[in-house]
């Protein structure tokens, strides 16, 4: 009876400790408002982790913090020996979420992991073009139309990717935001109520967190999602409270006003880890600053004014003056040290300006044009800054630089053009932890146009690029991808800046929060202390 | 605007002058204004010579560092450095001249535009007046940075573009003010006499009537003198004024702005600068309107 | 009286027909291809790009465009933003209660130093303290408020921490819009709490937006006040033995207002263009801030819309201002009949 009594009175308790709890609140401060909230059309990483990251789910994940792959929603899965068909298992009773504008009427099957490739390439879809000027970006961008034939039902809890050549990275990038598994059954109300665009606009999905509220430019508000396939998260609600500017950001971590915080300004680091109530975390970024030469356009279609142009710049000196000391290590290949197939063999950049005055006063190189943007970046964050110290080195060997500045949308318009005149600085954050997403994303003849800011179309990097997708054996791409990186260092397509760390400040009270080498940002582990 | 009251002075240059800087030398205020702008324009016109280092050399041994009377400073750099190493003073002695050249040709277009457009409106009346006028109109019915900033967009970013757009956007103040005053004098007997006596449309326009609105225009051209400097650190800020490595005190306070917390030294001093530089002017223009306005005199 | 209201209604006609080819050429003169702007970061194809064209007109004649916008703009339909695919109008509903609430907050802080403090001035004309305070309204009207602002953020709220940095209010409270205006809502919504931190937020940018228009205001109620007390009824009264407070508080004061009324109106102006600096440095959800992001972003629709917008507001506010002053001023009632 006793024991009966004090039972009871520790059930009581624990009831009522749990009822005077508060909601388990973490903010974000995140650096850019969402363009919209369906992933398979967002380009950017602020775009993914307000959609992708937070109300999707995808067949396969990336590990926390790692670029290895777990199950997401498929179980399982199988690819054949010829490696152009990929099985996946779903897993069951997998549920959609509920919201004030959608209630599921059935779990996660095939249909919808087929409405979801589908959407991105069958123009018939009437999902493929629901938002008039928006487009796959990433669908196209890493050549899934040349790779993917088709996305075949094989029942309610299976699914077969068949493929027209086999691709090593397939499966990685299954595991981006792209790929992110979207709801048919909605996708269907929404047609039959007319009202399309609401797919970009009031999301739906398996993820650990569902949409509430967005007060554009300004707070987007999300719910723990109670029957989220992989348990409910610790977290009751997230809220991304949006502040460009980095100054901003940074005070509002240190007023309280936000738990944790993306991409701190590298010159406030050192006083933010010296402050007791916050953590400072980092990671090797998984990035990669740098600048492209067009190699088509004189003066820099010549490989040697190309090489007497980066010997003329002080690397180290450029990187900790953009960085500040230890937050950034001077790039040599263009893939970071972290990541399988670097090339430690490739030697530094020399730093001769008195060879590299003589090699452009013989070449009669006087001129030339240097961009920037006004975008802070992890891996440039100030292309004005490193732009004005690029123009002094360049000045001390007698070449003057003009620099242009234009806005980050126009910029990488313009930056693109074949014709673009002079070096162009710009940067990547890996995303699937592929070599293949650096050096044919970047410098592939594919992506003269888009990427590819060097218009550089080397037939031997080509062939490299080709046979690193190809192959299947892990050590023989890592040889291929050695000779890539031999190829860029004696042609001097780019130079190359700086690989930068990645932190993220926070909060003594945010729990579990794990960096992630792809930038993206992840709450679902997260916990926040009373 | 009463201008007629002004005509005599104009008329007697020397004693209007020694009168004009009678009254302008009894307001204390206008006084140190014109003291501190001399002085700003010595700083730009010998900023050569008086700059203790080149305002684009960048000391890369010395990122950042603050003032001299400052832990960590020192006397080579007195104000400190900017993020890339480049002394501040010299920097901010360099800016000068922007400042007061952006005040000056935009003050120049401003008032040339204007005051064209006035004369023109007021004195040929009729459907000129009223399309001129209604174009003013429109002009002054948006906010004038908004539209300083869309006519930025429009031409490009840039220093000369800044100029361009806010010198678009002040010369309604004086197409109004010119407009009202030649309105006025339009009708008095001398103009009339003197169009008896066969004067040209341009005579009349710039020998006869002009000069009687010369007192409100100079007041106006202090005013806008003043706002163009406001106006185009504010263009500059947002990053649409001079671009950097220029050492214009709004682009140095927009690219410094990240390091308001580590480094307050740099965003500090652009904006002190351009506050002094701004008062200093409108002390000035306060004096002015003072000595010329007779109404005030009075009281 | 209602010869001068129905010629000033008619004046704005003309110029509201300019604002709208104004809004219309501004967005067409701007460099660069809007299509290419919109497409994103990777390119577009061919058939993609003459899909947008058809779309948005680009490929029509010039004065065809204009009329289609004008034809849409009478109808009250401003378009989709370009970047978020949502209409613009539903948009700037959003966001102008922000600026709103901010700029009654601007004018409110502007107009009760300002007046008061203009009155001071006058009344102890000559002494330190008029020196004084017009010396402050100097350089309070010389500031460059986006150092300013700067300024308050780094002391009030780096250092000493007693203000919030930015926003409208702490993340923590949510609620529904149903007025937009945060202390409204929050008031309507019962949480006081909330209310209090609306409050707080709006204290660094009330100051910074108000800085210019209260050191206007001050000035020009001085100068009003003097101008009046030197008039012959003012003598008069006092000539009469009437006390000093009761000369300035009846007779100049009520008439030194009339020219504040009137400067308070052409605020509305300044305080929009003060907008645009004031939200982009405290993260202010509003249209200054949205309107600069547009133009970064080249949001074309968003531009041209919200000025035409802006400016008609603006246009309206002025003619209100004016209509009061006729009504108010017995002057121009007696000019006009």
């Amino acid at each position: 009876m006793k024991l009966m009594k004090t039972l009871l009175m520790a059930t009581a308790m624990v009831a009522v400790a749990a009822g005077a709890a508060q909601a388990k609140q973490l903010i974000y401060c995140s650096e850019a408002s969402p363009k919209h909230f369906d992933p398979a059309m967002a380009t950017g990483g602020n775009d993914f982790d307000a959609s992708a990251r937070t109300i999707y789910n995808r067949l396969v994940e990336f590990k926390h913090g790692a670029t290895e792959l777990e199950p997401g929603l498929a179980d399982s899965w199988e690819i054949s020996a010829d490696g152009l068909e990929y099985t996946f298992k779903l897993h069951p009773g997998t549920k959609f979420q509920t919201t004030d504008y959608f209630t599921p009427t059935r779990d996660l099957n095939a249909d919808d992991v087929v409405f979801s490739f589908e959407r991105q390439f069958k123009e018939d879809n009437p999902f493929h073009a629901y938002l008039a000027d928006s487009q796959y970006e990433y669908y196209e961008a890493m050549a899934m139309p040349s790779y993917i034939k088709e996305v075949v039902k094989v029942d309610d809890l299976t699914v077969k990717i068949v493929l027209n050549t086999p691709n090593s990275p397939m499966l990685a990038n299954l595991g981006m935001d792209f790929a992110s598994i979207v709801s048919k059954e909605y996708a269907d109300k929404l047609i039959a109520s007319g009202t399309e665009t609401d797919f970009a606009s009031k999301p739906v999905g398996t993820g650990p967190f569902q949409y509430v509220d967005y007060q554009l430019d300004s707070v987007i508000r999300y719910a723990a999602f109670p029957d989220y396939f992989k348990g409910k998260v610790a977290l009751d609600d997230l809220i991304f409270a949006i502040t460009p500017d980095t100054t901003a950001r940074t005070q509002r971590l240190l007023a309280g006003e936000c738990d944790i915080m993306s991409y701190p300004s590298p010159t406030d680091i050192a006083s933010l880890k010296e402050n007791t109530d916050l953590v400072v975390l980092d990671q090797a970024g998984l990035n990669v600053g740098y600048m492209s030469y067009n190699t088509t356009v004189a003066p820099t279609d010549d490989v040697e004014v190309r090489k007497a142009l980066s010997m003329a710049i002080n690397k180290p000196a450029l990187v900790e003056a953009l960085f500040g000391a230890g937050n950034a290590e001077p790039a040599k290949n263009l893939i970071p040290p972290t990541m399988w197939s670097y090339n430690d063999a490739t030697p530094e950049q020399e730093y001769n300006p008195e060879k590299a005055k003589e090699i452009l006063a013989a070449k009669g190189v006087t001129e030339i044009e240097l961009w920037a943007s006004d975008r802070a970046r992890s891996y440039n964050p100030a292309f004005a800054r490193s732009a004005e110290i690029i123009q002094q080195d360049w000045a001390a060997v007698g070449v003057k630089a003009t620099i242009n500045t234009v806005e980050w949308t126009q910029y990488r318009i313009d930056g693109a053009k074949s014709d673009r005149p002079g070096a162009f600085q710009i940067g990547w954050g890996g995303d699937n932890g592929d070599p293949d997403n650096f050096f044919a994303v970047l410098f592939g003849a594919a992506a003269i146009g888009t990427q590819n800011y060097s218009i550089w179309n080397n037939a031997e990097f080509e062939k490299l690029i080709k046979d690193g997708v190809l192959e299947t054996d892990q050590a023989k791409r890592a040889a291929i991808y050695v000779k890539a990186q031999e190829l860029m260092t004696a042609e001097e397509p780019a130079f190359l800046m700086a690989h930068s760390t990645i932190y993220m400040p926070m909060s003594k009270k945010v729990l579990g929060y794990t960096m992630d080498p792809l930038a993206m940002h992840r709450f679902d582990n997260v916990d926040v202390a009373e | 605007m009463s201008t007629a009251t002004n005509a005599p002075e104009t008329r007697k240059p020397v004693s209007g002058l020694r009168e004009f800087w009678h009254y302008f030398s009894q307001n204390r205020g206008a006084v140190i204004g014109l003291v501190v702008l001399s002085i700003m324009v010595l700083i730009a016109l010998f900023a050569p010579v008086l700059a203790p280092h080149a305002p684009e050399l960048q000391y890369r041994d010395a990122l950042l560092k603050p003032p001299a009377w400052q832990e960590g400073g020192s006397w080579t750099y007195v104000l400190g450095t900017d993020p890339v190493g480049r002394d501040m003073l010299s920097r901010l002695m360099y800016g000068a001249r922007f400042s007061l050249v952006i005040g000056v040709v935009v003050v120049v277009l401003a008032l040339v535009g204007g005051v064209t457009l006035g004369l023109v409106a007021g004195y040929f009346r009729g459907w000129v007046d009223i399309v001129i006028m209604r174009v003013m109109d429109i002009i002054l019915a948006f906010p004038s940075l908004l539209l300083a900033l869309v006519l930025v967009a429009v031409l490009g970013p840039g220093l000369v573009n800044a100029m361009l757009a806010i010198a678009i956007v002040l010369q309604p103040h004086f197409a109004r003010l010119v407009r009202a005053a030649v309105m006025a004098e339009s009708s008095r007997d001398y103009v009339t006499s003197a169009r008896l006596a066969g004067a040209s449309h341009l005579r009349l326009m710039l020998v006869t009537i002009l000069p009687n609105c010369v007192a409100p225009l100079i007041v106006q051209a202090t005013l806008s003198f003043s706002s163009a400097i406001l106006d185009a650190a504010a263009l500059g800020f947002l990053g649409l004024g001079a671009q950097p490595p220029t050492p214009e005190w709004g682009t140095m306070l927009a690219t410094a702005r990240e390091f308001i917390l580590r480094a307050p030294w740099v965003v500090t001093f652009p904006g002190l600068a351009i506050l002094i530089t701004v008062l200093a002017i409108n002390l000035i223009g306060d004096g002015l309107r003072d000595a010329l306005d007779p109404k005030l005199k009075r009281s | 009286m209602l010869k001068y209201i129905l010629n000033r209604l008619l004046l704005v006609i003309p110029t509201l027909i300019g604002i709208t080819i104004c809004s219309f050429g501004f967005v067409r003169l701007i460099p660069g291809d809007p299509i290419l702007a919109l497409s994103g970061e990777r390119g577009v194809t061919a058939e993609r790009y003459a899909m947008l064209v058809e779309k948005y007109g680009f490929d029509r004649p010039i004065w065809e465009q204009y009329f289609r916008y004008l034809g849409q703009v009478v109808r009250g339909d401003f378009g989709d933003s370009l970047a978020t695919h949502r209409p613009v109008v539903e948009e700037f509903l959003k966001l102008f209660p922000a600026t709103v609430e901010l700029g009654i907050f601007a004018l409110i802080f502007a107009i009760a130093i300002g007046v008061p403090a203009g009155i001071f001035a006058a009344v102890k004309r000559g002494t330190w303290l008029d020196q004084g305070l017009m010396g402050t309204a100097l350089v309070g009207y010389s500031m460059p408020i986006f150092w300013w602002g700067l300024l308050m953020i780094i002391f009030f709220s780096g250092y000493l921490g007693w203000t919030p940095v930015s926003g409208r209010i702490g993340l923590q409270f949510f609620m529904k819009p149903v007025t937009g205006f945060m202390l409204v809502d929050s008031l309507l919504a019962g949480n006081f709490n909330a209310f209090v931190s609306a409050l707080r937020h709006l204290i660094l940018p009330t100051i910074v937006l108000g800085t210019i228009p209260l050191a206007v205001i001050a000035r020009q109620t001085r100068s009003a006040m003097l101008e009046v007390m030197g008039e012959d009824y003012v003598r008069t009264a006092r000539a009469k033995g009437l006390s000093g407070r009761r000369v300035i508080g009846l007779h100049a004061l009520r008439n030194a207002l009339i020219p504040v009324v009137t400067t308070i109106g052409l605020q509305v102006g300044v305080l929009m263009g003060g907008a645009i600096l004031t939200e982009t440095i405290f993260s202010w959800p509003g249209i200054g801030r949205w309107l600069v992001d547009s133009i970064y972003k080249r949001d074309y629709a968003v531009v041209q819309n919200g000025l035409l917008i802006v400016a008609v507001i603006v246009m309206i506010v002025n003619l209100v201002v004016d209509l009061l002053y006729a009504v108010i001023n017995p002057r121009i009632r007696v000019q006009s009949s």
